[in-house]
């Protein structure tokens, strides 16, 4: 499967939910540091790989699926939830690439710059996810 | 620290909101659900952390981030299966599985680096 840029799904979020993110996004964050400061790293490092946005877009998906013209009911309800799956199905790839990233970062944090260690380790998430992501592609 | 939390908050927000613009515009779906996933949280904090606690604090967050992700991927694959059978609404499905990430993020942590 092809993948594509659809920019005319920007328009089809609200301000409210492009707000909506933000918010939790930062309070996420927050919240990680602050678990961080009070229960020790080893607690609050859970956070760091917390499901920040994932049930924001879920839903996001599959209200924009529902809204679409030409589909009536039930079917737009469950043509929404199937989109949503695929969505999870998706984020679950995406999770073996995090824990790649975890992985690869615990090792080299202590040893390389940031300015290397860091985009190397978001390099790693997004090759592997995509590697998963393909493997999946040609199996299903 | 009111100025640490404030940079905290703005810094998380901007990455988790990047991530989640280009999951908006990527097809198909499968795809983009990979930046449901991404590192936002680990980008926004982790400059500071290792700034203000040092590198070996940020291993020990890491190494602890290993098993959070453990715990998403199993969140992921959960709320995957349930929204695909069509009985659930993907806010009830995504709110409610938090928990699941909780119980398996604490009881990894648990088991394993308690």
């Amino acid at each position: 499967m092809k993948i594509t840029l659809n920019f005319s799904a920007l328009s089809q979020t609200r301000w409210y939910q492009y707000l909506s993110r933000f918010l939790i996004g930062g309070a996420t964050t927050v919240l990680a540091g602050l678990i961080g400061k009070k229960f020790g790293p080893t607690i609050g490092g859970l956070f760091l790989a917390f499901p920040a946005i994932f049930p924001a877009g879920a839903t996001l998906i599959e209200s924009h699926e529902k809204e679409k013209k030409g589909r009536t009911g039930d079917h737009r309800t469950q043509r929404g939830r199937k989109a949503a799956a695929l969505d999870a199905a998706g984020a679950s790839m995406g999770a073996i690439g995090l824990l790649s990233f975890a992985v690869l970062l615990w090792k080299i944090v202590e040893t390389l710059p940031l300015w290397l260690s860091l985009p190397a380790a978001t390099l790693t998430w997004f090759a592997v996810s995509f590697a998963v992501w393909k493997a999946w592609q040609s199996f299903f | 620290m009111l100025t640490e939390l404030v940079i905290r908050f703005v810094v998380g927000g901007i990455a988790v909101s990047a991530f989640a613009i280009l999951g908006d515009i990527l097809k198909p779906k499968s795809f983009a659900g990979l930046f449901g996933a991404a590192p936002s949280i680990a980008l926004a904090t982790l400059v500071l952390t290792i700034s203000k606690e040092g590198r070996a604090y940020a291993a020990i967050e890491l190494r602890s981030m290993i098993l959070g992700a453990l715990a998403f991927f199993v969140y992921a694959v959960l709320a995957a299966r349930c929204l695909l059978s069509g009985k659930w609404s993907a806010s009830a499905v995504t709110a409610s599985a938090l928990l699941i990430w909780c119980g398996c993020a604490l009881g990894l942590w648990f088991a394993l680096l308690r």
